[in-house]
């Protein structure tokens, strides 16, 4: 607060009577000093120029997914396409595969996420809240999957995925189940963590009534303390979500073809095909559509949910 | 009673930390075995060969090379990240006003706060596809297009962004370019948790700075700053972390990932070539066993070194 820098009490040019003080901090940023006014101006300035070096190159992803592949090339910067090309999305959803990619992807995360969330939160709970020999060990068992490098675990788990389709064959390579029973074990790692200092920071006098009410404590989890800790279930459910739907390396492993069958890729890894491989044959327009395809749902997603995105990341890793 | 709560916490436990000692844990421990035997992969033929493969790691070049790639990833991504995301947070909160109230962000910064967030939720891949076009090292990259419109770059010598093993400042060039793109894609995030934390400061403590006669930039380095300090270490560890694990980036923008002539090889890239191209998987196993000591080492170091008396309020 500019106006109130300086201690009221000497006699001095920015002597502010008390009662200005008030009126000052009512009227806003306070710009009442030269200074302040440039650094307001500098600081808009700067954040404009960051706002625009993250938006610019998405609008013109977005743009680029718009033109002509001859317009690609002849006119690469331009944001305004001369004709609006949506067939390009078509293309990129049919030729492309983006369709296939998105109804794999959708397929196996609305049973990871969701399972993800039930056993993580499951687990927490107990962690959290139930002593018993093993606990602690358990709890670390848990954290420590956070520090591990994924690419040591590749070979492994690719063969252990093999072996087991070869007893059961759902959960083999390139399976659906396989793949969102594999998901769930390596979110569980991040959930099981916060939700742990969820459940800790609930009171304890609740869970106590509902034991003496009768409750078995299976019920007391589900239909109260489960309820109670929403707005971290919320948050940390959108997180796994962003977080799977991003996920490139394990589908990459995981997701091949065995015996000549098409494989079900997911977004992520069908978009590393796509550019990588130059599956596209110089598509450009057609790479800009599908990864407008891929990044337009999360952007939508975390818009719609930005309150909670951001609370609840800040308070995981700020606590 | 305690009968039914043991069969409830066995209950709870069971599926969770069955499918994680399953798909996480047992494939760690195999390749913990495998980093002691020279097993290619492919074969089921694999000897014991004790230490033989961690003696290796630490004459081989390429080893040496992606190593202290990895240091300078683990130096600079949380250096710039976090003085670029104090930066934007503090234009963000002391640009505006800091009253009783405590610090309320300037015009606008809700909609800041959105739109730096962006890159963070955007997938590792897309992020990358994109900055693949933006680096392209002809007149259609978007960077290079621009310059040479503008006449800061010949049209026949463009920037080769990621094809540029020359070093600069003593690292490859190609590098830095990662950097970049780390920076852009990170910076938003921790500006969001250092605005929250700034704002969870209670507004007494501005006031008896006021009081005191602390202007903004006084409060802000004086009192602001040293009340981060916890967040500020976390955000170094995750980033550590981020840093250790640049292998999207490197897999997706470098030529022959890891490249140009290994310019730009990391930890991860080299592992996962030796692994699955050169087929000496228990070699490979062991560069990851090393990385994971390396990794909780370097985790552990940071806890002890930042951890220092909580200031509570």
């Amino acid at each position: 607060m500019s106006t109130v820098t300086h201690d009221p009490g000497p006699v001095g040019p920015d002597l502010v009577p008390p009662a200005r003080t008030t009126s000052a901090r009512r009227s806003g940023s306070g710009g009442r000093r030269p200074g302040t006014q440039i650094f307001n101006g500098f600081s808009h300035l700067f954040l404009l120029v960051w706002a625009i070096m993250v938006v610019y190159p998405l609008i013109w992803v977005v743009m680029s997914a718009l033109k002509s592949d001859a317009e690609v090339i002849r006119q690469p910067l331009s944001l305004l396409p001369e004709t609006l090309r949506w067939e390009n999305f078509g293309r990129a959803w049919t030729e492309g595969q983006l369709g296939d990619f998105f109804l794999n992807t959708v397929l196996v995360l609305a049973g990871s996420v969701t399972l993800t969330m039930l056993f993580g939160s499951m687990a927490a709970y107990v962690l959290a809240r139930y002593d018993f020999p093993g606990n602690r060990l358990i709890y670390y068992m848990f954290l420590s999957g956070l520090t591990l490098p994924i690419y040591l675990a590749a070979v492994p788990l690719y063969k252990g995925v093999f072996n087991t389709g070869v007893f059961f064959p759902p959960l083999g390579p390139n399976k659906h189940l396989m793949l969102i029973l594999v998901y769930v074990a390596w979110s569980l790692a991040f959930t099981v963590f916060f939700m742990h200092s969820f459940f800790r920071t609930l009171p304890n006098a609740i869970a106590e009534a509902g034991l003496i009410d009768g409750a078995s404590h299976t019920r007391l989890f589900f239909s109260v303390m489960l309820p109670m800790a929403k707005p971290g279930l919320i948050s940390i459910g959108i997180f796994n979500m962003l977080g799977q739907w991003n996920q490139w390396y394990l589908p990459t492993l995981l997701m091949q073809s065995v015996d000549g069958e098409s494989k079900n890729q997911v977004i992520a890894q069908g978009l590393i095909d796509l550019s990588v491989n130059q599956g596209y044959k110089s598509d450009w327009s057609g790479l800009f559509a599908g990864v407008t395809m891929a990044m337009l749902p999360v952007l939508i997603v975390y818009i719609v949910f930005q309150r909670q995105v951001q609370s609840g990341l800040t308070a995981g890793v700020g606590k | 009673m305690r009968h039914g709560v043991a069969r409830f916490v066995i209950g709870f436990l069971a599926l969770p930390v069955a499918l994680y000692l399953f798909y996480v844990v047992w494939p760690f421990a195999q390749a913990a075995g495998y980093s002691l035997t020279d097993w290619g992969g492919y074969s089921d033929r694999q000897q014991f060969v004790g230490l033989e493969n961690y003696v290796r790691l630490l004459s081989d070049e390429l080893i040496r090379k992606a190593f202290w790639h990895n240091v300078f990833f683990l130096v600079t991504v949380p250096l710039f990240t976090i003085a670029l995301a104090l930066f934007l947070a503090f234009l963000l909160n002391v640009g505006g006003r800091e009253d009783r109230a405590g610090i309320r962000g300037v015009l606008g910064s809700g909609v800041y706060k959105i739109i730096f967030f962006f890159p963070q939720v955007l997938s590792l891949v897309v992020v990358a596809v994109m900055w693949q076009q933006i680096y392209r090292a002809d007149g259609q990259g978007l960077i290079n297009g621009v310059l040479m419109k503008v006449g800061l770059v010949d049209r026949d010598n463009p920037i080769a962004f990621t094809n540029d093993p020359e070093p600069f400042l003593g690292v490859p060039a190609v590098l830095w370019w990662l950097l970049l793109i780390a920076v852009w894609s990170g910076a938003g995030f921790y500006m969001v948790l250092f605005s929250a934390a700034m704002q969870s400061i209670p507004k007494d403590v501005f006031e008896a700075a006021i009081l005191d006669g602390a202007g903004r930039f006084h409060t802000f380095f004086r009192v602001t700053l040293p009340l981060l300090r916890d967040t500020v270490s976390v955000a170094w560890i995750y980033l550590g972390f981020i840093a250790l694990d640049m292998y999207a980036l490197v897999f997706v923008m470098t030529p022959s990932q890891g490249g140009p002539n290994h310019a730009s090889e990391i930890f991860a890239s080299v592992l996962n070539f030796t692994a699955f191209q050169k087929g000496q998987f228990g070699y490979a196993c062991a560069m990851g066993v090393a990385l994971a000591i390396f990794a909780i080492l370097l985790a552990a170091a940071q806890l002890k070194i930042t951890r220092r008396e909580r200031i509570e309020y």
